[in-house]
């Protein structure tokens, strides 16, 4: 089973994504993961000032630049883990090293 | 005892079991739930011709699983999942099979209690997939639509489906947790049916609980069925034509002494590094052994109250403190804690009705009638302002 771990951030201390590869705490993490299934993906987002949002009106493409809601806190990266089960995405939502400073949301794949 | 009432105790006592199990064997919720009551059905119809069965549970569990597998036969778009289960479902092994995974009800307790699920949720699913109350009957008691209720646990249902929340008791290291979550719901459960018209939810409450503590000991667990069950033995002298009585005045000879006594030996067998719970049980145990209100261990209750607010601070815990210290030391002790805790509370009517007896208690009936009166006016039921509106009427005539 897949979830999709959603990490959120207010960009108030944005480390690189060399930076996070290089810390202790997120690697012994990625031991974890691994362990419990796997990671298929994983990846930092560029911060939402640096997003276009492009909606489609009557046959016309309307952008508009940052994110489509502004909020105080926004998605800055996700990982896409393979688990046993939704106990499983939580154990490791919880140890993620950024799991003590923001929320993170864990999104069940839809799977038939 | 007539088959009919035969067939109502194994439903009380069997239900939970059997769409416990027939969610084990196959992993829908929804299917479990039917086959479970096509087996109730077809032991009102069957069981006044053959007999009562000697294990009505194993019965109507092979039952339930013979009609799953009926059902799957029949729909041909489940083939696949049919060849899955039909092993497990086939497999006509003694009823003796039954009692070797004795866990089913522990697993769906566990899971209806799951923290990814709603709390609201979490009560409606326990009461339909364990105590079998219907979708109307549940949806009654929390006065919501049949629909909204209805629609409720189907999201549940989905939602411990689709994010895959696991069948089965939880882990040692998540164990606690989970099993405060399993509680807490239990003691809303009971403290839902605490008024008259909604008695079968305190009834489910406890009758929940004796599963849980029979099937996973945890001192906690006990300590949540004493309380309950000592909060229970007095429901029969709490009101008097809708009016309350209080603790004091209530005859204690008319309290429930079978559940007193259940409760205390179930108190008796724990009791190291108590929590909160046990400490609550073990409040309410001293009154329940005081045959009159003056035998009461006030002395003990205060130090109980203390070891409760060292686990979870709270000026409502500091308040029924306060109560305990009065009748130790005295109302002016009692007082002296109870105007220290105002600014906490602001507007909460326990505080102030508190006030208002030991102001007259000390005689001082000005004070007292002005707390009455600011009592009153933040008394969230009837019954409770009808008691107040006494006690102030009272007051005006001494």
């Amino acid at each position: 089973m897949r979830y999709m771990l959603m990490i959120t951030d207010d960009g108030a201390e944005l480390a690189s994504p060399a930076e996070i590869d290089a810390q202790p705490a997120f690697l012994s993490w990625l031991v974890d993961v691994e362990a419990r299934g796997g990671r298929r993906a994983g990846t930092l987002l560029r911060p939402p000032d640096e997003a276009v949002t492009v909606r489609v009106r009557d046959g016309r493409v309307l952008r508009s630049d940052g994110p489509f809601a502004e909020t105080k806190e926004w998605i800055a990266g996700v990982e896409v883990l393979e688990c046993a089960d939704l106990d499983d995405a939580i154990a490791l939502a919880a140890t993620h090293p950024e799991a003590g400073r923001f929320p993170i949301e864990i999104r069940p794949f839809w799977e038939d | 005892m007539g088959v009919t009432d035969a067939v109502d105790e194994a439903f009380r006592t069997e239900w939970g079991q059997v769409v416990a199990t027939l969610i084990r064997v196959t992993g829908d919720w929804d299917l479990a739930e039917e086959c479970a009551s096509d087996a109730f059905a077809s032991a009102l119809a069957t069981w006044p011709r053959d007999g009562v069965p000697r294990r009505p549970g194993a019965w109507l569990t092979t039952t339930a699983r013979n009609r799953a597998l009926d059902r799957l036969r029949r729909g041909a778009a489940e083939s696949g999942r049919l060849r899955r289960l039909a092993p497990v479902l086939e497999d006509d092994s003694p009823p003796a099979e039954e009692d070797a995974v004795p866990d089913d009800r522990l697993r769906l307790m566990f899971t209806c209690c799951h923290p990814a699920l709603p709390l609201e949720a979490q009560v409606a699913l326990t009461l339909r997939t364990l105590a079998g109350l219907t979708t109307p009957e549940i949806a009654r008691a929390f006065l919501v639509p049949e629909a909204t209720m209805a629609q409720r646990l189907v999201r549940a249902k989905r939602k411990i489906r689709n994010a895959r929340i696991p069948y089965r008791v939880p882990p040692a290291e998540l164990l606690p947790e989970r099993m405060a979550g399993v509680l807490g719901v239990l003691y809303l459960l009971f403290n839902e049916g605490y008024s008259t018209e909604r008695r079968e939810l305190a009834t489910e409450a406890i009758r929940l609980a004796r599963v849980l503590v029979s099937l996973l000991p945890s001192s906690e667990a006990g300590g949540l069925l004493a309380l309950m069950l000592f909060q229970e033995s007095r429901r029969a002298t709490r009101t008097e034509h809708g009016d309350l009585v209080t603790l004091a005045e209530q005859d204690r000879t008319r309290w429930d002494r079978a559940m007193i006594d259940e409760g205390l030996a179930v108190l008796d067998e724990m009791f190291a590094d108590p929590g909160p719970y046990q400490l609550q049980a073990a409040i309410a145990a001293c009154h329940a052994m005081a045959r009159h209100a003056e035998d009461t261990d006030w002395r003990r209750i205060a130090d109980l109250y203390e070891l409760v607010a060292e686990l979870n601070p709270s000026p409502v815990v500091e308040l029924n403190r306060a109560v305990a210290v009065a009748e130790v030391d005295g109302p002016a002790a009692g007082l002296a804690l109870v105007d220290d805790l105002r600014a906490e509370l602001p507007g909460y009517h326990l505080l102030a009705a508190t006030r208002a007896d030991l102001l007259r208690r000390l005689s001082r009936h000005q004070e007292a009638r002005e707390a009455y009166e600011e009592a009153l006016n933040q008394a969230p039921t009837d019954a409770e302002r009808r008691f107040l509106a006494r006690r102030l009427v009272e007051l005006t005539t001494s």
